[in-house]
Parts: structure tokens; C-alpha cells; sequence
């Protein structure tokens, strides 16, 4: 398991243990996070489970896929620290990520 | 009853699909704390079922992944649960909806979310094993034993799910013929250039079409089907058929009760019944958009997801969510096809992009309004049309169609 942190805009916290495997989306969905709604599953189709990585875990997130930026570029609120949490897979070395979710989604 | 009231008042949900598990979640989401007993005639928990024709088909998803929730979540959100259950009957004057068990359940507010089922062919052979249908994961478990390498499939219905079937059917190894009655595939969901794209995108992965083609009859030996006999007298030879011919909203059980319905149960923008105890959402509503001043039922997650909300919101007496642009996807090979908006009342097309290198979108427009997109690997097509939809604003023609012109600007 690992432990991820996923702050609310309005600063609550929720501290879950994630399973290796899943992904970040899927960790905050699965445990009704508000503020990461998924419409599209998983799927990169609708940058509706975007969230803002905590500086330090940046280079253990990876990179983003060409799909991932062209939908990232037209979300609201985009900094250069925005994710789309589907595409970052939960592993061991994730242990103790944290992530900032947007104010909305849209 | 009060917004404060309502924080404990029984919800009972009918249909644990997408937009009823969704429902549970987003009412405790926004500090709902009252009983919510959720019913699904299916034995599983509420799962999501894009995948079923896609991922899940090819073997590259498990059931666990498409679960909405864990199953220890409902039990710690005091979620119950009545999984198989089926719904018969609703007692608006008593606020009971009572199961095929016998068992009645009362309640405060009752949300309707008992989705759609898969249209069926009425002709010779329909009840022949192998005749399927993809709507559950029931029926997805018996679609995936039937394919594999060398296996043949017959898809009636050149539709969305028919097409992404086709697909992942390739994707195993098997042979497939798409049968479909009008001139073209996805002739009712989606325009021509799109049509033609897919059908030469699948034929050159293998698929072959029979287009303006009728289907007489299933023909089996010894109670499986064996083949498909078109109005023309051929007879293509296939080991299981899968009919993807449209769906039918279940509003049989809001009909039954009194509530107005239309093709599906006739809701407000709060998801709200004519009953204002009873909500309906998801596929089996026939709703507001706001966006296009008319009614419409739709299928999409996006639809159940936005439904759920509202319904939760209204019950809670907090604002409703943004109303939102109507929005599709469907992946098919290594296409991604996102469909913003509808097209109604759509004089022109738009084509930005090279459909023959598959990077292209559609845009459809009333004048110089935007009503429509349909973007094929093509996300910022996708999403600045989505936002210059919601934005209703007129669009500058010549630069949409210029590749050189960056979607930013256009959108701008």
C-alpha cells in the first residue's frame, strides 16, 4: 500500500492508503474524495480528475503523455505542476505522495 | 421538509448502475447523513460499463477496476444494499416502493436510475444461444467466451458499441462482419466524414460491412446460432452474434406509478419528477438541455454523473452543479474519439485537420454558432469546442478551419 495524501481546495485532508496498481484517480474515487470526479474513467477523455503534485514528488510522478498536456492544456487553472491523476500509476515508490486538488474541474 | 430535514431523510435509489451508485456517493459527499438504501437487479455492485466493449473485453481490465466503489464503502458509509432486487411496484401516496420479494421500503425522496435495456431484434432465432447482447458484465462475460482467435462474430448494429465490440473482437484474433440496415455505420449519432473514417479504419483492420443490409433471421443446430440470414437470401456463417440495436429507457416502473414520461422519465433541471418526492437519472430520463431549449434523453456517464448531482444537490437544498455541455468518448483501435455537444438545427460542417493521417475533427454550427465537435485524436479540437459550446459565442470560421491557427486562439 502506499499513502497519499490528496488536500481538498478548501484544505481538507485525505490520507488513504492506495494499492499498488491503481491510479491516482482511482484512489480518490474509489474512496469518494470529493473534487476528482472522473467522468471518463481513466480514459484521458475529459480532464475531469486533474490535481496539482506536490513539488518534491515531481520527478517520481513521470511524464506526461502528448494526449495527457493537449487535455491539460485547456483545463482551468492549470499550473506547471497540473496532472491528470489517471495517468499517474500508484507504485511502492509513490509512498507518501501528496496531491492539491483544483477549485473545480471545469 | 427543510434542507436541514433532508440531511436525514431516507433516500431510496432504484438501479445500482453508474449514475445510482453515483447518486449514494455524491449524497454523502455533500454531508447527506439519513438512510440510503440502494436496489440493483443486478447480483454486482455498481460497476462502470464503458469498459465492458472496450478494455475489459480485450482482458485488460479486472472486475475490481470497474467497481465504482469498494464493497467495504457502502457498508462504512451505511449504504444498504439490495443487490438482485427488483423493484415492482411505487406507492406515491404511501412513499414505498415495494420488491418483487414483497418487501416495502419506505421513503422521504426516491431516485429513479434504472438506466436502459438493449433493444432486441423480434425475428426467427433471437433466442438462440450465442445471441447476445452487451449491457451488463453478464452479458460481456459470455461475449468474452465466445471470442478468441479464429472465432467468428456478427455484429448487428454498426453503432458505438457495435463498432468498439468490432474492435476488441480483432484485438482477440476473431473474424468480423458488422451488419448494418441504413447506407452507412453510426448513420444516427454521429455525421458522414465520421461514418466513412470508421468503417475504412475497421475494414483495413479486417472488419468486413454489410451496409443497407437486413437481418431475416438467426439460424442455429441444436438450439446455437450458426449463422445470419440477411433479407437478400445470404446466409453469413458466425459462431455468436452480438445485437447492438439501440436501448430502451426502463420506465416502466415511473409509468406504472403516474409520473409523466416520454421516451424515458420527463425530469426538470434538478432531475426532478412531476412527483416532488421522486428524482429520475441517468438513461432512463428524459431531460432539460438548457444549451439546445429542448428535451432529450441521453446515454452517456458524463449524463448519469451530472444527473446524480443534481438530485443530490436538490435534495440537499444546495446549489445545483454548472450545467455541461452534453459530451461522448469512444476508443476503438488506437482511435479516441471525443464528441462534444449535439448537433440540432446545424446548417454547416466544419473539417480541421487530415482525416487520412486520422487527426481530424467535425464541427458542427448554426450560423457561426457552435453546436457540435467530433474530434478523432484530436483533444484541444475537442476541448476548446466543448468550451466554445458552453460559451455560446460566434466563431470566427475561416481560422477554425486553419491548422495554422492554434485551437488557444480560436477559442479566445
Amino acid at each position: 500500500m502506499a499513502k497519499i495524501t490528496y488536500i481538498e481546495h478548501d484544505g481538507t485532508e485525505h490520507a488513504l492508503d492506495v494499492k499498488p496498481g491503481l491510479t491516482v484517480m482511482e484512489g480518490a474515487v474509489k474512496n469518494n474524495v470529493p473534487g476528482i470526479d472522473a467522468d471518463c474513467g481513466g480514459a484521458c477523455a475529459c480532464a475531469t480528475c486533474h490535481v496539482y503534485v506536490d513539488e518534491a514528488w515531481l520527478d517520481r510522478t513521470g511524464d506526461k503523455s502528448a494526449m495527457e498536456e493537449s487535455m491539460l492544456d485547456f483545463a482551468e487553472n492549470v499550473e506547471p505542476n497540473s496532472r491528470l491523476s489517471c495517468q499517474i500509476k500508484v507504485t511502492d515508490a509513490l509512498d507518501g505522495l501528496v496531491v492539491r486538488l483544483p477549485e473545480s474541474q471545469h | 421538509m427543510s434542507a436541514e430535514a433532508n440531511q436525514n431523510a431516507c433516500v431510496v435509489i432504484v438501479g445500482a448502475g453508474h449514475a445510482g451508485g453515483s447518486a449514494a456517493a455524491f449524497l454523502r459527499q455533500y454531508g447527506h447523513e439519513g438512510r440510503i438504501v440502494l436496489i440493483g437487479d443486478e447480483p454486482l455492485l455498481p460497476y462502470q460499463r464503458p469498459p465492458l466493449s472496450k478494455a475489459w473485453l480485450k482482458g485488460e481490465a479486472d472486475a475490481d477496476s470497474l467497481a465504482l466503489k469498494p464493497a467495504e464503502w457502502y457498508g462504512e458509509n451505511n449504504v444498504f444494499l439490495r443487490l438482485s432486487g427488483v423493484a415492482e411496484r411505487i406507492n406515491r401516496a404511501a412513499k414505498t416502493v415495494t420488491l418483487a420479494s414483497g418487501e416495502a421500503i419506505s421513503y422521504d425522496f426516491l431516485i429513479l436510475a434504472t438506466g436502459a435495456r438493449a433493444r432486441q431484434l423480434p425475428i426467427p432465432g433471437a433466442d438462440l444461444a450465442g445471441v447476445l447482447a452487451l449491457r451488463t458484465a453478464a452479458d460481456a462475460e459470455l461475449l468474452k467466451h465466445a471470442l478468441g482467435p479464429g472465432k467468428r462474430l456478427a455484429v448487428i448494429g454498426g453503432g458505438y458499441v457495435g463498432l468498439e465490440a468490432a474492435a476488441s473482437a480483432r484485438a482477440l484474433g476473431a473474424d468480423v462482419v458488422v451488419v448494418e440496415r441504413e447506407s452507412r455505420v453510426l448513420a444516427r449519432v454521429a455525421c458522414e466524414t465520421l461514418s466513412t473514417f470508421f468503417q475504412d479504419y475497421h475494414r483495413a483492420r479486417g472488419v468486413t460491412f454489410e451496409l443497407n443490409a437486413g437481418v431475416e433471421a438467426f439460424e442455429g443446430a441444436d438450439s446455437h446460432i450458426h449463422g445470419v440470414r440477411l433479407s437478400d437470401g445470404r446466409v453469413l456463417p458466425c459462431d455468436v452474434v452480438l445485437v447492438g440495436v439501440g436501448a430502451i429507457p426502463n420506465d416502466e416502473l415511473a409509468k406504472d406509478a403516474g409520473l409523466a414520461t416520454a421516451n424515458g422519465v420527463v425530469v426538470d433541471l434538478e432531475a426532478r419528477t412531476d412527483d416532488p418526492a421522486i428524482f429520475a437519472i441517468g438513461d432512463v430520463a428524459h431531460r432539460p438541455l438548457p444549451l439546445y431549449e429542448r428535451q432529450f434523453r441521453l446515454e452517456s456517464v458524463p449524463n448519469a454523473l451530472e444527473q446524480a448531482k443534481q438530485a443530490a444537490s436538490a435534495i440537499l437544498g444546495r446549489p445545483g452543479p454548472a450545467p455541461e455541455v452534453p459530451w461522448f468518448w469512444s476508443d476503438q483501435y488506437d482511435l479516441k474519439l471525443q464528441i462534444a455537444g449535439l448537433p440540432f438545427e446545424a446548417d454547416r460542417q466544419v473539417v480541421r485537420g487530415d482525416v487520412a493521417a486520422a487527426k481530424f475533427a467535425v464541427f458542427h454550427l448554426k450560423g457561426d454558432l457552435l453546436r457540435a465537435v467530433e474530434a478523432v485524436n484530436a483533444p484541444p479540437e475537442f476541448m476548446a469546442g466543448k468550451q466554445l459550446i458552453a460559451k455560446r459565442a460566434p466563431v470566427n470560421v475561416e481560422k477554425l478551419a486553419d491548422t495554422s491557427v492554434s485551437m488557444k486562439e480560436v477559442a479566445a
